[in-house]
């Protein structure tokens, strides 16, 4: 992926270029909003990075131009501000992903790549695959090797959110956020249990794996090469 | 009250006695006044003389108290106010007490009365006394006039003192009322003052100030702790994707990453602990609700229930939910959300496998209520209160997992929303009971900022 990073801690700034460089992806960086926003409007970038507080030109407003010049590109914000309030207004401006600081920087790549496949799909699918594994969202069925699987409403929503990350590292925090909507840290690892339950339908009695786990980040629906 | 009255009683009856004492002995002095008088002149002027002094005397006041009579040797009477001699013999330093009576007085028929006799040379007897009928009667005014005082007196201390005591009792409330909501956690509450500078007021003013402190001693605290927090989490953010890049080379190079990936999951461990005292920090900071949204309360807790069933699943725990719908609050959706997810957590952790759980919506006295029951072991009473506290776990429960902060979140957050939280037993097992307040008191509480 080609990215925009616009961020004026150096420290910061420099750790994030050389991890998504090391990740495979094609890296810029700006120092300031201004010379950010020039950047990205010249430039099309499959995403840009970018932090709120910006001397010359703050982070939203930075967005706000962007859309306003029509540039779709995919945006996260990063941001030491939490509060509901600082998202929604991050979210509001134009922004795709709102991003804590101080965060795992597998957190940070999970939630690229994610955002990177959300620019593709443009179409409506009513049918998700992977592997032998196929949900059809109209009559909410799932399928494995022609079988019907039973599977409660939430196990098929968490289903569903892998499905349209298929092959991308899924953290547990964007599951708490997307499948159910809580911006908070469980105190026990509820995740991991939904997670072991749903491999149990749809990985346990069938030959390949798809539902697997990445140490140090999250979980990946992939079929398995 | 008592001691003043009787004190007074003391005080008035001395009067009285002391009174009534001096008024009698002017009026026997007054008797010997005159005796010594007439003895003058019977010595002068001889019987003759005294004879026309004694009817000089009477006819000047025939009315008056005054007693007089002189009789020859065998007491029959010569001249004289009186009928006869007194039936009375004399006291022991010579002085008769006897009684008068006379029709025309009325009511008042008999009177006392007290003489002292004297015998004049030539064996006639002279008699000179004091009818005591008005010094009785004084004596009488005297002493209602003492115990009305005396009533009056007792009246007054009484209403004075209650009045005092009104007050005292008035300010000494103000003072327990106002201790008490500072005990149920308004620290910023002060005791109020008269303004008057008495003692009452110092002591008032010595509460306040020690308030102050303890409220900026605890303002200091929690600032200490929210910046520990919020310095330390940065430096462990980065020591945690060191520990990433490290896992990745070590998976490149094929290498056991186990060790690294406990790291990690120590590491993730703290965050999550500094980002619960950074909320807790936050939420405790507020005095309002921010985000007040109306929520059916079953959408939500059936949400979190729903979220957390597999836990109780895998334990094989039983899971009841009663779910009144129609059960409607306000509150920050967020913040409750996490708090339901706290306390139920901790029923599915400490319960045992096979235990019992229930969730229920009710209502109590029209408020809605939320009930969260468990047959686990249950909080031992002496700690109910502490479990609240940053980091208290029960001494059973340390090896579990956990950090201690479930429960400082939810009374942070039912302490901002004004909740009534309780936690009683469950014979056996815990029950933490939520009541929310009528959505109309909700609203004057806490002056929201009402999403739109």
């Amino acid at each position: 992926m080609r990215i925009l990073i616009i961020e004026d801690d150096s420290q910061t700034a420099s750790y994030l270029c050389k991890g998504l460089r090391e990740g495979g992806h094609v890296v810029d960086h700006s120092g300031d909003g201004q010379d950010g926003l020039f950047m990205a409007l010249e430039i099309d970038y499959e995403a840009i990075v970018v932090d709120r507080m910006l001397p010359k030109l703050d982070g939203l407003s930075v967005i706000k131009a962007l859309r306003a010049a029509n540039k779709h590109t995919p945006v996260i914000i990063l941001s030491a501000l939490g509060e509901v309030d600082d998202r929604v207004q991050g979210l509001r401006a134009g922004s795709d992903d709102y991003l804590v600081k101080p965060f795992a920087f597998s957190e940070l790549m999970a939630r690229l790549d994610a955002l990177n496949r959300r620019s593709d799909s443009d179409t409506v699918q009513t049918v998700l695959q992977v592997g032998s594994l196929e949900i059809d969202l109209l009559s909410r069925k799932v399928k494995r090797d022609g079988k019907v699987l039973d599977l409660q409403p939430r196990e098929l929503r968490l289903l569903e959110y892998l499905m349209r990350h298929t092959g991308q590292v899924v953290t547990r925090t964007m599951l708490l956020e997307n499948v159910w909507d809580y911006h908070f840290d469980p105190q026990t690892n509820v995740i991991d249990v939904h997670i072991s339950r749903l491999r149990s339908k749809i990985d346990k009695d069938f030959d390949k794996p798809l539902l697997h786990t990445i140490r140090g980040a999250g979980y990946c629906l992939r079929a398995a090469n | 009250m008592s001691l003043f009255t009787l004190s007074a009683l003391l005080l008035l009856a001395f009067i009285f006695f002391y009174t009534a004492n001096y008024m009698a002995e002017q009026t026997d002095a007054t008797i010997e006044a005159e005796i010594a008088g007439l003895k003058e002149r019977y010595k002068v002027n001889g019987l003759t003389g005294l004879t026309r002094l004694i009817k000089e005397r009477i006819a000047r006041k025939p009315t008056g108290s005054g007693l007089i009579l002189l009789a020859d040797q065998h007491f029959n009477v010569l001249v004289g106010n009186l009928s006869r001699w007194p039936d009375a013999s004399e006291t022991s330093d010579g002085w008769l007490n006897f009684r008068l009576e006379d029709k025309g007085w009325g009511e008042d028929a008999i009177h006392k009365a007290r003489a002292r006799p004297f015998r004049l040379i030539g064996g006639f007897h002279l008699l000179v006394g004091r009818d005591l009928h008005d010094l009785e009667m004084s004596k009488r005014a005297i002493a209602k006039t003492l115990i009305s005082s005396l009533a009056f007196a007792a009246v007054l201390a009484l209403v004075g003192g209650l009045a005092m005591t009104g007050s005292l009792i008035r300010r000494i409330e103000a003072i327990n009322q106002t201790s008490n909501e500072i005990m149920n956690g308004d620290l910023s509450r002060r005791i109020p003052t008269n303004h008057t500078g008495d003692d009452f007021d110092q002591l008032s003013e010595n509460l306040n100030h020690m308030l102050d402190r303890i409220e900026m001693l605890m303002e200091g605290v929690r600032q200490v702790s929210d910046n520990i927090a919020h310095d330390l989490r940065t430096p462990l953010a980065r020591l945690r994707n060191h520990l990433d890049e490290v896992l990745q080379e070590t998976a490149r190079a094929g290498g056991d990453s186990e060790c690294i990936e406990r790291a990690i999951q120590e590491a993730d461990d703290l965050l999550v602990t500094f980002n619960a005292l950074l909320r807790i920090a936050r939420i405790e900071s507020k005095n309002r609700v921010e985000h007040f949204t109306f929520v059916e309360l079953a959408d939500l807790v059936r949400n979190v229930v729903d979220f957390y069933e597999p836990l109780v699943e895998e334990k094989n725990q039983q899971l009841d939910v009663f779910l009144s719908p129609g059960a409607k609050v306000q509150v920050d959706r967020e913040l409750l959300s996490q708090t339901i997810a706290n306390i139920l957590d901790n029923s599915i952790k400490y319960t045992p496998g096979n235990g019992n759980i229930e969730v229920r919506i009710t209502s109590e006295q029209g408020r809605v209520k939320l009930v969260i029951a468990d047959s686990g072991p249950g909080i031992p009473w002496a700690e109910r209160n502490k479990v609240f506290q940053r980091f208290y776990r029960l001494e059973s429960s340390r090896s579990s997992p956990g950090n201690g902060l479930g429960l400082s979140l939810v009374y942070a957050v039912a302490s901002l929303h004004n909740l009534d939280l309780k936690l009683e037993s469950n014979n056996p097992g815990l029950r933490v009971i939520i009541v929310f307040p009528n959505l109309d008191q909700s609203a004057q509480k806490v002056n929201p900022l009402p999403i739109g």
